[in-house]
């Protein structure tokens, strides 16, 4: 059988250098095609070139066997070729039937809103999605929005579609709705191709994985045929043994007693506690209230209850307070509430901190020096001091952010999502970093909805639940299924193949 | 040194081709007298120009400023009357006009200010009301005529604008002191890089413990400063105000932001660019002047082609960085 779309020798290099080193790789109809690497391995670079947004410097695209008739993403689009980008390609203020519709509205002079909603509506029946087409995007969660990406493709009769890591924003449930659409996707023919950093979604969902590193396949597989092990070993061309630190021991006293704690309207009456030396896991749902929690708890939101810092009770109406008491938090969206991206790396990583740079003057030299300590401390690696950090990698982000967060030396710090979009390398390296903060006696609360993390690096976890804690799991009690079980609210039968 | 680009050298060099073709068009184009009436010209648009950099460099825009200027200028001139009497001629009551000037402009900042932070209504909307509210006030105050300031006052006060020191008169001066003071402000101090963070992304700021609103609220205020320091010095050059002080300042002191390469969505600002900027405007209006090549009347259409392609230039590199 022909496969539907292929790349055959191809090169490409942006300037003297080359990031493609002759790839070769086909995609079938009524199968799903696993690409897997680190970041920087070059999987987006192929996604573009696939989806019409790059041309090759050499070597062909193949639609049908014939070399590909498009020069550019809409006429990619119109050949059934359909990229679901990372970051949605949504307009914020449209609807969502007019976000489904866009470029290609029914009606003669008049649009016919009837017939998009209609439509559209269909469309989000068919994704068991209970959005409204007449919703705003910016009124919806990320969640939601990816949702509407893809009822946006499915309206335009991809024969192809290309996923760069859709369930990177997703829940547990969403993720079993996304895994559902493309078991039917697949039945009904498509092909589609689809990334993604967790490694367990690809050996359920995948049919074909092709690992690349470097610009260059190193692996194909059919299903079956690759562990997790044995992709995160191919991606990295190493072994991989310990992603996660060792578990802590020794724990020292209470540093932070929160007690009866509400962040209206979201996080109601939430008490815990939090020890020297301690990583505590925050699972949940997104929506859960994770993030207002953390939030409230650093100023950045109001809040009611009362807050214990080593038995002081504290009162916090600012980031700056909450600063003063060594708290600190990182966000969850490092892109639009973490890093200025169009800001050079000096300037991120001190903002938060300016007032320790001078006086009246803000000493350049001193911040030189800072930079330079937390390249090394965070292993940041950045082509150029003075590049702007839209332009790092994710990886490179997230150290950088982190770095950002450990400025003001905080003995408490909050960690939203510690390694969403980041290659498995950078992860373990993230995971390193959060332990050494523990055993060098600070205490960490670690936000995620990553369960392996959850379960590799907490001593204790807390779940979260519609605002109110639905449990907390301390040592041998930390498994998937009791933590999927407090996540979720259901029973043990319920859960019992979760 | 990432900073040598066209967009940045690009006004200079612009500058710098102005005064070439400035020498060789007239004689008398270098001559002190000319060069003197040049940047005393400048000068108030220039110290407006510097306040405006930074509120659009967070974000922000003004267009009240001239209408604030008309305004200023009224109501020092009815005070510095009203105290006449007691106060009689001489230095207290060129003090006490410019405590007023100084404090209206403070004021006048601070509305603005405040509707914009507090009661959150953009920046262009709170400012398009307030300009024309100071401008109608000052009409309506002045009965749609013109307000003097008395005859002796104004020879007292005469030398604030003709006078000075070395040769360089205060206009002059005191711009310069204001520049440079700008200048260090946007690059070396907190408050400028807290004015660029929160241009390139507010919500980043706050999440990073910047009180935005208050960062915010300053520039206004010293804008509204900047604006009563400018009248200060432009009331004794005619010692009256009316209806049509200052009229369509606030898009001469735009347009030299952004021709001096400060980015108008914010985030990115360039104090001595908008110095820059603000000698461009007033060369080109003196070069038309001064020579017979092109028609004065056509000052508008050479000063907007200027805008568009600062503008283009600009977009020209956010573009090659963005690859």
């Amino acid at each position: 059988m022909t496969p539907v779309l292929a790349l055959q020798d191809v090169h490409k290099s942006f300037g003297p250098i080359e990031v493609l080193h002759g790839i070769d790789f086909a995609l079938r109809s009524g199968e799903v095609h696993a690409l897997i690497g680190e970041n920087g391995a070059g999987k987006s670079t192929i996604m573009k070139i696939l989806g019409g947004f790059l041309t090759p410097t050499s070597g062909q695209v193949l639609l049908d066997g014939q070399p590909a008739p498009y020069r550019s993403g809409a006429e990619a689009e119109a050949a059934g070729v359909v990229v679901i980008h990372q970051e949605f390609n949504l307009a914020p203020d449209l609807t969502v039937a007019q976000n489904v519709f866009l470029g290609r509205e029914p009606g003669r002079f008049l649009l016919d809103h009837r017939a998009m909603r209609r439509e559209t509506q269909a469309l989000l029946d068919q994704l068991d999605c209970r959005v409204s087409p007449d919703a705003r995007i910016r009124d919806l969660a990320v969640s939601d929005r990816q949702m509407v990406e893809i009822a946006k493709a499915l309206g335009r009769k991809a024969r192809v579609l290309i996923m760069d890591e859709p369930s990177a924003v997703l829940t547990h449930r969403e993720v079993e709705v996304l895994f559902r659409q493309i078991d039917r996707l697949r039945a009904s023919g498509v092909a589609l191709l689809y990334t993604s950093h967790r490694l367990d979604e690809v050996r359920h969902l995948a049919d074909r994985i092709t690992v690349l590193r470097d610009g260059a396949v190193v692996r194909q597989a059919l299903r079956g045929e690759l562990t997790e092990d044995g992709m995160a070993t191919a991606m990295v061309g190493r072994d991989l043994k310990d992603i996660f630190p060792p578990r802590r021991d020794s724990f020292g006293p209470v540093v932070l007693e929160v007690q009866g704690f509400s962040v209206p309207p979201v996080v109601q009456d939430v008490s815990f506690t939090l020890r020297r030396g301690e990583v505590l896991g925050i699972s949940g749902l997104v929506g859960s209230g994770r993030t207002e929690l953390a939030e409230g708890l650093v100023g950045l939101r109001t809040h009611r209850g009362s807050l214990r810092r080593e038995g002081q009770a504290i009162t916090l109406h600012s980031t700056a307070d909450a600063a003063a008491h060594g708290l600190a938090y990182l966000t969850e969206d490092r892109k639009e509430l973490g890093l200025l991206l169009d800001k050079s790396l000096r300037e991120n990583l001190t903002l938060s901190t300016l007032g320790r740079f001078g006086r009246l003057m803000i000493s350049r030299p001193a911040e030189e020096t800072a930079l330079t300590r937390a390249i090394e401390d965070f292993d940041i690696r950045a082509p150029r001091r003075d590049m702007a950090v839209g332009n790092l990698s994710g990886g490179n982000q997230q150290k950088l952010l982190l770095a950002k967060t450990m400025l003001p030396d905080p003995q408490i710090v909050i960690i939203d999502e510690p390694t969403r979009g980041i290659d498995i390398g950078t992860k373990s390296q993230i995971y390193h970093f959060i332990d050494r903060l523990a055993r060098d006696g600070l205490s960490v609360i670690v936000i995620s909805s990553d369960m392996p993390e959850i379960l590799g690096l907490s001593d204790r976890v807390l779940v979260m639940r519609q605002g109110r804690v639905a449990g907390e799991l301390q040592g041998d009690a930390i498994t998937e299924t009791a933590v999927v079980r407090l996540v979720m609210g259901t029973t043990e039968e319920a859960t019992a193949d979760a | 040194m990432r900073n040598l680009s066209l967009s940045t050298l690009g006004p200079l060099a612009a500058l710098i081709l102005l005064v070439v073709l400035g020498a060789f068009l007239n004689a008398n184009f270098l001559s002190a007298g000319n060069i003197t009436n040049v940047l005393a010209r400048s000068a108030f648009i220039g110290m407006i120009a510097v306040g405006m950099t930074f509120v659009i460099t967070s974000g922000g825009l003004d267009l009240s400023v001239g209408s604030m200027a008309a305004f200023i200028a009224g109501m020092m001139i009815l005070a510095m009357n009203a105290m006449l009497p007691t106060l009689g001629i001489g230095v207290p009551l060129v003090l006490a006009g410019m405590a007023v000037a100084l404090g209206v402009g403070l004021l006048a900042g601070l509305a603005n200010g405040l509707l914009i932070t507090r009661a959150g209504i953009e920046p262009f909307i709170v400012t398009l009301g307030t300009m024309g509210i100071f401008r109608s006030l000052v009409t309506w105050i002045a009965d749609g005529g013109t307000l003097s300031l008395d005859f002796e006052a104004r020879q007292f006060y005469r030398p604030v604008y003709y006078g000075g020191i070395f040769g360089i008169t205060w206009p002059i001066l005191v711009f310069a002191v204001v520049a440079v003071l700008g200048e260090l402000a946007m690059r070396h101090t907190r408050f400028g890089r807290y004015c660029e963070a929160i241009g390139s992304n507010d919500r980043v700021a706050r999440y990073s413990a910047v009180k935005v609103e208050r960062v915010q609220l300053m520039t206004y205020v010293a804008l509204g400063v900047l604006v009563g320091l400018a009248t200060i010095l432009y009331v004794p050059r005619l010692g009256s105000a009316s209806g049509s002080t200052g009229l369509l300042w606030e898009l001469e002191a735009i347009a030299a932001v952004i021709i001096g390469g400060t980015a108008l969505k914010g985030g990115y600002g360039r104090v001595w660019g908008t110095v820059v900027g603000v000698l461009i405007l007033s060369l080109i209006d003196n070069i038309l002047n001064l020579a017979d090549l092109v028609s004065p009347y056509l000052n508008g259409a050479i000063q907007g082609v200027i805008i568009v392609l600062a503008v283009v230039l600009q977009r020209g590199k956010s573009s090659a960085e963005g690859r």
